[in-house]
């Protein structure tokens, strides 16, 4: 056989991409015929909706039925062989050893300098097979990284179709579908189960602070899965939602987005905006005793000399006007940060906000804080100085999410 | 006898630029052109009825702003068209493409690698870093190491400064840049070889250096420094080829009241006592002039317009050591109708971009190796563009001026002269590579101007036909640009100043010389600057 035709053979056959310069998720027929708002945007060159049909109804299903949402963009990576754990221990800041097989957990990566270049949810499919999955792009880091172990790093981004099935009716909804045994998953648990000849893995994990699942599966399956969970979820609920929704859970669980609330690393081009894990709440991952992994020397040294220049902080602010990218002011003079992410929480009944804050304020210094809000409201900006409060993400915290076993409605 | 308050010898973009500041400080400017147009080497030329040729320059993006505003350029119908990317034709038949989209971008250079293709965001960042270190540069005068000047130290503290802020990994990275070969320093981010030649091409453009020759890194920074309306490291067409940005300068300097002669050659500068009193006409004619501005490459000027005599030695030898050689030539052609390369999609936007038939870094060393030995390269390299995709102004509908520069091409041909046989070697050596791939090429032309370095010399003026008036090495960079000593616009001799892309910060139409160098003689004559915008704000 000839390879090297057979290669250029198959890369000819990948020209014709650029007639759209974005492609679609394996779901997007059922979204196409779904969505009434056609209200795309680009998440990571794939269509995926804003809203579907109306946003703050959507946000309305993830709290009281069961949403689906897309997460086929983002990018995926299988880690494989028998060095995985050794390989992904040292990349990670999380001691990898302790997640057993069949568990999920939240970490992320740094670079030399203890810069955080991601964060994402490392799944343990089997004591040697991983998925990493992430936000930005990292096939030549983990490449370089897996030099020396026996693993091998592949991007299945456009192979895997991701779905999150995220809200109270949630696991109702996967009983009904038939995937017995599903009762068993604790928070970051994960398993395989039969679907159409094929396998599809389903995790108790997600990014509302609900309860909620996310499901893996082959590209080719993708499509009767979703038809499956809508079938099922008939009678509780399901309702198909855009980011807009899922971007207001998301911030009421006070979970950070990457290039939202921080700016990663090999994207940074200004070098302030770099940020340890620390800076962005992260710090909780870092495992100093479990050897050496990317990054440690330079977390610990900046820990150990004061070095932290940030801090990303939960904000609970007077009123009920949004303090998107406000300005966070130290008595009202000293600018000392920006948010990042806000909105009235419909579940708190309160007015909410990340915030990344220079330190010592927002760590050491929390009292005599104020956010400057400009709203604008018939095109005349309201000027607006309110008083902001440091507090413990999440902002909400539901039993359901946790509760065992989960609850049937 | 009429003395004008400054004469600028060459009308060039430089030239123009420098001309139109000096006019609107309120001085009396008189510039003199040897040709009968204006415009240099940004020129837009009716070469054969119906086709307007960019016959030199051919892409606009380094072109200042701030210039651009200042000059009033647009009234004056100067309009800049980004254009959408262009392609690498490779020879198993396929292509690679550079896509504006950055996800489509990716996935185009998934096709090849996937490595590669996540490795772009890397390599971005880390070009824009050090751009947006050099960017504040273009529009400061160097200082000069040596001096103790206040205003030197204040510029050598500023550069001081803006260093202190990078940190180590920074530095590192700058240096590694400023002295790196292009091929050296892509092999660090990518693996695949259209990857790297794809990128490599703006490190060897206008340069007589090969991928794989150190230094080269630099020329590919020069390339992405400019933009076009605040798109960092875009290109596009100047609508009505790249004469419109000399027509606009041109216009706005009469408008505001300068004189231009063309047709007028100057044979040399006229120096009494050390100073410059003028200028002396191929005829004999004498115009008097209290400062001269030379828009002519440096050694152009003090080689050929300056007596030895009236110059310091080491000066002379540093003038006729400075590195310009030529090394590059332009086929410039009409066509009867638009070329179809089979490789690429009919739809595809490359058609409307850059496209190239240089598929390895390997390639364009052995173009180079013709060049050392001083032929044309057999397998040229090729940077070859179609305006009138996007430009509906410089050709009848379905008619289309394609611009092909070309490299390597040495100023001599095994140390003797070019001859007109040569010419026709060299333009065959570029058509039948184009024909490779486009099928009845040929077939298509209706009009062919062939210019090697003999004739950029000749015609443009630019010595050894070298498209930067010097070459962009770090050795001759910032303050030892052109030469030490004199890398702030003026020269040994009094009220004589240079302000072509000699000097700081060097070629492309950019027209950053002939602004600084119009900073230094206001500062000179103590008259005001206030209509000189600083430098935009990189924030």
């Amino acid at each position: 056989m000839d390879t090297v035709a057979d290669k250029v053979a198959l890369r000819r056959a990948a020209q014709g991409h650029f007639s759209t310069w974005r492609i679609d998720t394996p779901f997007q027929p059922r979204l196409a015929e779904l969505s009434r708002t056609d209200d795309w945007y680009s998440w990571a060159g794939y269509r995926a909706p804003h809203s579907l049909w109306d946003e703050e109804l959507e946000y309305f299903a993830i709290r009281s039925q069961a949403a689906l949402f897309d997460i086929s963009p983002m990018t995926k990576y299988r880690v494989e062989g028998p060095d995985a754990e050794a390989f992904l221990n040292r990349l990670t800041l999380r001691d990898v050893s302790k997640l057993k097989p069949g568990r999920v957990h939240y970490t992320a990566w740094c670079d030399d300098e203890g810069f955080v270049l991601d964060d994402g949810t490392l799944f343990r499919l089997s004591a040697d097979r991983f998925r990493l999955c992430c936000q930005e792009r990292h096939l030549p880091w983990l490449l370089d990284s897996a030099v020396g172990f026996e693993v091998s790093v592949e991007e299945e981004t456009e192979q895997v179709a991701g779905l999150a099935l995220q809200g109270p009716t949630s696991f109702a909804v996967l009983r009904e579908a038939g995937f017995a045994g599903v009762e068993k998953l604790k928070v970051f648990d994960l398993a395989e189960f039969d679907h159409e000849g094929g396998k599809v893995v389903i995790s108790r994990t997600g990014f509302t602070g609900d309860l909620g699942y996310e499901l893996f599966v082959e590209r080719d399956l993708a499509l009767s899965l979703w038809d499956r969970l809508v079938k099922a979820g008939e009678l509780r609920g399901v309702r198909a939602i855009g980011y807009t929704a899922l971007n207001r859970a998301r911030t009421e669980a006070g979970l950070i987005v990457a290039n939202a609330d921080f700016v990663t690393s090999e994207h940074a081009i200004r070098a302030n905006r770099l940020r340890m894990p620390d800076e962005i709440g992260l710090g909780f991952m870092v495992d100093a005793t479990k050897g050496h992994f990317n990054g440690r020397r330079a977390i610990l040294e900046a820990r150990a000399r004061g070095k932290l220049r940030h801090v990303l902080v939960g904000l609970e602010i007077e009123g009920n006007v949004p303090a998107e990218h406000a300005i966070v002011y130290h008595k009202k003079h000293k600018e000392v940060g920006l948010v990042s992410a806000a909105l009235w929480s419909p579940m708190a009944k309160k007015n909410i906000a990340l915030a990344s804050l220079e330190r010592p304020f927002g760590d050491t210094i929390t009292d005599d804080l104020w956010v400057e809000i400009y709203a604008m409201r018939e095109l005349q900006y309201q000027k607006l100085m309110k008083r902001a409060k440091v507090v413990q993400r999440p902002f909400i915290k539901l039993d359901r999410r946790t509760a065992n076993p989960p609850a049937d409605f | 006898m009429k003395s004008w308050d400054a004469i600028i010898i060459g009308g060039g973009h430089n030239g123009l630029v420098n001309a139109c500041y000096l006019q609107r400080a309120g001085l009396e400017v008189l510039v003199v052109e040897k040709n009968g147009w204006v415009g240099g080497a940004a020129t837009s030329r009716e070469l054969t009825p119906g086709f307007a040729y960019s016959n030199c320059s051919y892409v606009c993006s380094l072109f200042r702003p701030e210039i651009m505003r200042d000059l009033e350029l647009p009234r004056f119908g100067l309009q800049v068209i980004s254009y959408e990317g262009g392609a690498v034709l490779t020879r198993d038949g396929d292509y690679l493409a550079n896509y504006r989209d950055h996800d489509a971008h990716r996935r185009e250079f998934a096709r090849f690698s996937k490595r590669d293709a996540e490795a772009y965001d890397r390599y971005a960042r880390d070009v824009t870093r050090q751009c947006r270190f050099i960017q504040p540069l273009l529009m400061r005068t160097a200082p000069d190491p040596t001096s103790l000047k206040p205003r030197d130290l204040g510029e050598l503290v500023y550069l001081a400064r803006k260093f202190g802020e990078l940190s180590a990994a920074e530095i590192s990275l700058m240096l590694r840049f400023w002295t790196m070969s292009i091929s050296d320093f892509l092999d660090e981010y990518f693996e695949t070889d259209v990857i790297k030649a794809n990128f490599a091409i703006s490190g060897i453009i206008g340069t007589a250096l090969g991928p794989m020759s150190p230094g080269t890194a630099y020329v590919l920074l020069h390339h992405y420094m400019g933009e076009v309306d605040g798109s960092v490291g875009a290109w596009g067409y100047a609508r009505g080829g790249m004469g419109a940005v000399t027509k606009a300068l041109a216009a706005s300097f009469e408008a505001s009241g300068g004189t231009i002669r063309t047709g007028a050659e100057v044979e040399r500068v006229l120096v009494k006592g050390g100073k410059a009193k003028g200028i002396v006409l191929a005829g004999g004619e004498e115009i008097y002039g209290k400062v001269v501005v030379s828009n002519a490459d440096v050694k152009r000027t003090f080689l050929k317009l300056v007596e030895d005599k009236d110059l310091p030695d080491v000066f002379l030898r540093r003038v006729r050591n400075f590195k310009i050689r030529g090394s590059s030539g332009k086929v410039n052609i009409a066509l009867d109708s638009l070329p179809e390369f089979p490789a690429l999609p009919k739809n595809s936007p490359c058609y409307r971009g850059d496209l190239h038939f240089t598929d390895t870094v390997e390639r364009m060393e052995r173009a180079y190796d013709d060049w050392k030995a001083g032929r044309w390269s057999a397998d040229p390299f090729l940077d070859m563009m179609i305006p009138t995709t996007l430009d509906p102004t410089m050709t009848a509908p379905g008619k289309h001026f394609m611009s092909c520069f070309v490299q390597y091409a040495p100023p001599k041909i095994e140390g003797r002269d070019w001859t007109d046989a040569d010419r026709d070697g060299f333009a065959e050596s570029v058509i039948s590579q184009i024909a490779d791939y486009s099928p009845g090429f040929r077939d298509r032309i209706v009009h062919m101007e062939v210019r090697t370095p003999r004739e950029l010399e000749a015609e443009v003026g630019l010595t050894e036909g070298n498209i930067f008036q010097g070459e962009l090495t770090f050795d001759q960079l910032l303050f030892n640009r052109p030469v030490p000593g004199y890398a702030q616009y003026r020269s040994p001799i009094g009220g004589l100043y240079i302000c072509g892309s000699s000097t700081h910060p060097g070629g492309g139409v950019m027209g950053a010389p002939g602004r600084n160098a119009a900073a230094e003689i206001l500062r000179d004559l103590a008259k005001p600057r206030l209509h000189m915008s600083p430098a935009h704000d990189i924030i």
